[in-house]
């Protein structure tokens, strides 16, 4: 049994320990938002913040996390970067989206207003294939605007 | 009856398509949302000539129970055929329903209009509206294809750039295919036949011990299940297979050069005079094959219950994977029932069909209990189909003023339509899989395949080409988006420059000598005065701007692309400007999304993709052994659309493969003084060219 915090809920994992923290999100609490890429930390589809600081959800066990706090794209819905991938229309198939929302997040955190090749280097490992990447960018920029308003 | 757009006449009964019920309009298409935003155009159109709001649409795309066959979302049809029918069905049905109402208030059907759903009178409501005619209005008949759909000035949605419409869920978190629970559910994952051919010799019963994995088998299909992923996982690793007469492939196989040596059904098309006598130029161009690499791996359920077998899948036609998956499990295609559910995008023809293939073999062997299968993204590289490596040989003949008077193509490709039946990848594994037929494909110009764009879109006397189709592949292929026509427009494109450069002439100015359509002279002359071309120096200098244009398949969208590099022992993108010509843009920030996301793909491809090929088959198996291009090395991209709103709308989601590919080649070779005729674009080729 583990015991974390997950978007602000206390919750129990009964998974094994070895268990993928994604594993746990998708199919043990119904968090569906991380995705599963890659399963080996190389495309940032299932990236979450863990204690605020981003993670590749597929490489961290669950028996690692006792205690610790997991926010996904579920707890980040009133983060102005949901609104803004919208209004720049900043996906296509929108599978790589809650990992860029969460790494942006994580970039605006700590940078309340990056230059653009900031935001590039902050997403660099997170990989989308459809070519959003413009629109991407600038839903960084829009949110990072709206945070500031 | 008028010639009616080919999803029409397959479809021609209205309520295939349209359905009004509890104050919403239910709207069955067949042409599915693959990630290229069609769910929200082909809306705009329904909602435009029902003159109803978009939110009153109820949405059901690809399911062989309540849809329409459209055959496959591809080959950039979803506007020009899908939405051309969607458009007649809806104004031939408001038509029906404004007659029904005149003939009840006794006047005329020219002093009806419809206001979200509700008939009016000389502007004034008259009580009735679609919900309450419907019971007297039979949508049981067959749409004639005759009622005049909205003129342009009319339109309200259509050409607006309306917010993507499934968007919003999946940034809630929901959506995918691969989000689907049904009660009782086990993870399965099909232990995958290493080369076609192997048998299965032998599989560690060991897995069967994990966790209440199971382990069921067909001849040399074999799959385990297990209630979740993890255990899966394990299981899967504990089942060690061994399997038996694999071949052994070798690197050299992976390149675009070796396809060429093999046995080839040759086929020639064009003119038959022999070339002119004159100044001659040839030139060899490649590509490798290319992985569709979506983002996500390949994922399906099935359900196998009292005679039916349901399928979910993100395939991009419902009734060719039905038509397949019956005839693989020799069963009547009516005791299956396939329904669409997004995936990750897909690009063209790749994993998804496989995977349902497998959910649905699995689901078979366990009546009763709902099967999911993810493919890992090792399985994703080395298994799903692959954009075939093809090698395009141009030749020209040149006139007195430097300008091919003839032009000779060869063009050898792998196969790009390959979703017969037999030919997914489980297909073969199962005890009854009949021999396959050798694979066959149309080598005819338009719209083609492997011979897409080969006959160039400018003014050429005489043209002719030989298609050589090689069966003997060692990566299973299939379409990929733009099939032919990117490494076709690359060779020509590419081939132009060269042509260019013996006749001293600008690329700019010797291509629109010999482009006589004016909607191609204006995208090339837009983009030249954009990318300001006219101070573009000389070649050799470490940077660069080149051109490639093409009009997608001779006949859909228009794209012309100048890229600006910066090139020593490598090729870095420092801007991409684009000018295309949609016709009629639905949805004018969808088809810049498209434009845009085709360019960065391209780009992609054309600087560093290639799958790799080892004695066990595609040896390529993560990213890290695929990169693909990242955020910081996309450039600015400007797109500007013609405004050629009162021609038809045109399919834009393939049009700039190849003009972007041409445009980095060319600009490249503009940078470095070098011709690098093969991609990708890389170092070593840099390297091999420079000495």
């Amino acid at each position: 049994m583990t015991t974390l915090t997950v978007n602000g809920l206390q919750r129990e994992s009964t998974s094994p320990p070895t268990t993928p923290l994604l594993d746990v999100l998708r199919n043990e609490f119904a968090l569906t938002g991380s995705r599963f890429g890659c399963g080996e930390e190389q495309c940032g589809a299932c990236l979450v913040l863990i204690d605020g600081t981003p993670a590749q959800s597929c490489g961290r066990e669950i028996g690692t996390l006792q205690g610790r706090a997991v926010t996904t794209i579920e707890g980040l819905q009133e983060h102005p970067i949901i609104a803004a991938l919208i209004a720049e229309q900043a996906g296509q198939c929108g599978y790589c989206l809650s990992g860029m929302a969460v790494a942006a997040v994580a970039l605006l955190a700590r940078n309340a207003r990056p230059t653009r090749a900031e935001i590039a280097a902050a997403l660099d490992a997170q990989l989308c294939r459809c070519g959003a990447h413009p629109r991407i960018l600038r839903a960084v920029e829009r949110a990072a605007r709206e945070a500031a308003r | 009856m008028t010639d009616r757009p080919k999803s029409l006449a397959d479809n021609p009964r209205l309520d295939r398509w349209l359905r009004f019920a509890e104050g919403r309009v239910h709207v069955s298409v067949g042409k599915v949302e693959i990630g290229q935003g069609i769910a929200t155009a082909l809306a705009q159109v329904a909602a435009e000539e029902l003159d109803v709001a978009l939110d009153r649409l109820a949405w059901r795309a690809g399911d062989t129970q309540l849809a329409p066959d459209e055959g496959s979302t591809s080959s950039s049809l979803s506007i020009e055929v899908g939405g051309a029918s969607l458009r007649l069905v809806c104004a031939e049905t408001r038509a029906l329903f404004l007659a029904e109402a005149a003939r009840l208030l006794n006047a005329a059907a020219e002093e009806l209009a419809v206001e979200d759903g509700a008939i009016l009178h000389a502007g004034a409501p008259t009580g009735h509206d679609y919900w309450s005619l419907a019971p007297r209005v039979s949508l049981t008949r067959d749409a004639t294809g005759t009622v005049a759909p909205k003129p342009r000035a009319k339109h309200r949605l259509v050409g607006t750039s309306t917010p993507r419409r499934d968007l919003p869920e999946k940034l809630a978190g929901r959506g995918f295919v691969h989000d689907m629970v049904l009660p009782g559910m086990l993870h399965a994952r099909v232990l995958r036949q290493p080369r076609p051919g192997a048998t299965l010799a032998a599989v560690n019963e060991a897995a069967r011990a994990r966790h209440g994995a199971r382990l069921v088998r067909s001849g040399d299909f074999a799959a385990i299940l297990a209630p979740t992923e993890a255990t899966l996982r394990a299981a899967e690793r504990a089942a060690a297979p061994r399997w038996d007469n694999a071949d052994t492939p070798t690197p050299a196989m992976a390149e675009a050069a070796w396809l060429a040596t093999q046995p080839a059904d040759i086929r020639t098309r064009g003119s038959e005079s022999a070339p002119s006598p004159g100044r001659t130029h040839e030139a060899t161009y490649s590509r490798p094959y290319i992985a569709h690499a979506s983002l996500g791996p390949s994922c399906a359920v099935a359900l196998e219950q009292a005679g039916l077998l349901e399928v979910w899948t993100h395939v991009q036609g419902v009734y060719p994977f039905r038509l397949n998956a019956a005839q693989t499990l020799q069963r009547d295609p009516e005791t299956i029932v396939v329904r669409h559910a997004h995936g990750p995008g897909c690009y063209g023809h790749n994993g998804a069909d496989d995977a349902a293939l497998d959910a649905a073999i699995v689901a078979t062997l366990v009546p009763g209990t709902p099967v999911r299968v993810l493919w890992s993204r090792a399985d994703e590289f080395a298994f799903a189909p692959a954009g075939t490596a093809m090698q395009t040989t141009l030749r020209a003949v040149l006139d007195s003023n430097g300008l091919p008077a003839d032009l000779t193509a060869t063009i050898t490709s792998g196969i790009h339509v390959n979703r017969a039946p037999g030919r997914l990848l489980a297909s073969r594994t199962l005890p009854n899989a009949q021999p396959l037929p050798p694979p066959a494909e149309s080598s005819d110009p338009y719209p083609g395949a492997g011979t897409r764009n080969i006959v160039p879109c400018y003014d050429i006397p005489a043209w002719r080409y030989e298609h050589r189709l090689v069966a003997g592949t060692p990566i299973r292929t299939s379409a990929l988006r733009g099939l032919g026509a990117v490494v076709n427009v690359f060779a020509l494109e590419c081939f132009l420059d060269e042509l260019a450069d013996l006749a001293g002439q600008d690329p700019v100015a010797y291509r629109l000598r010999m482009l006589s359509d004016p909607r191609a002279r204006h995208l090339v002359e837009r983009a030249a005065a954009l990318s300001n071309w006219s101070a573009r120096g000389p070649s050799g200098t470490g940077t660069g701007l080149g051109l490639g244009f093409a009009r997608y398949k001779n006949r859909s969208g228009y794209a012309c692309v100048v890229a600006q590099v910066e090139a020593d022992t490598e090729i870095r993108l420092r801007h991409i400007w684009c000018t295309a010509d949609a016709g009629l843009a639905i949805n004018p920030d969808g088809v810049r999304a498209q434009l845009e996301g085709g360019i960065i793909q391209a780009a992609s491809m054309a600087l560093k993709e290639q799958l790799r090929i080892d004695e066990t088959g595609t040896a390529t198996r993560s990213w890290a052994d695929y990169p693909i291009l990242r955020f910081s090395e996309i450039p600015p991209i400007d797109i500007e659309l013609a405004d050629t709103a009162d021609e038809p709308p045109l399919g834009m989601g393939e049009c700039t493969m190849g003009p972007t590919a041409a445009a980095i080649a060319n600009a490249a070779a503009h940078a470095l003084g070098l011709r690098l005729r093969d991609m990708p674009l890389t170092r070593d080729r840099i390297v091999a060219v420079a000495s």
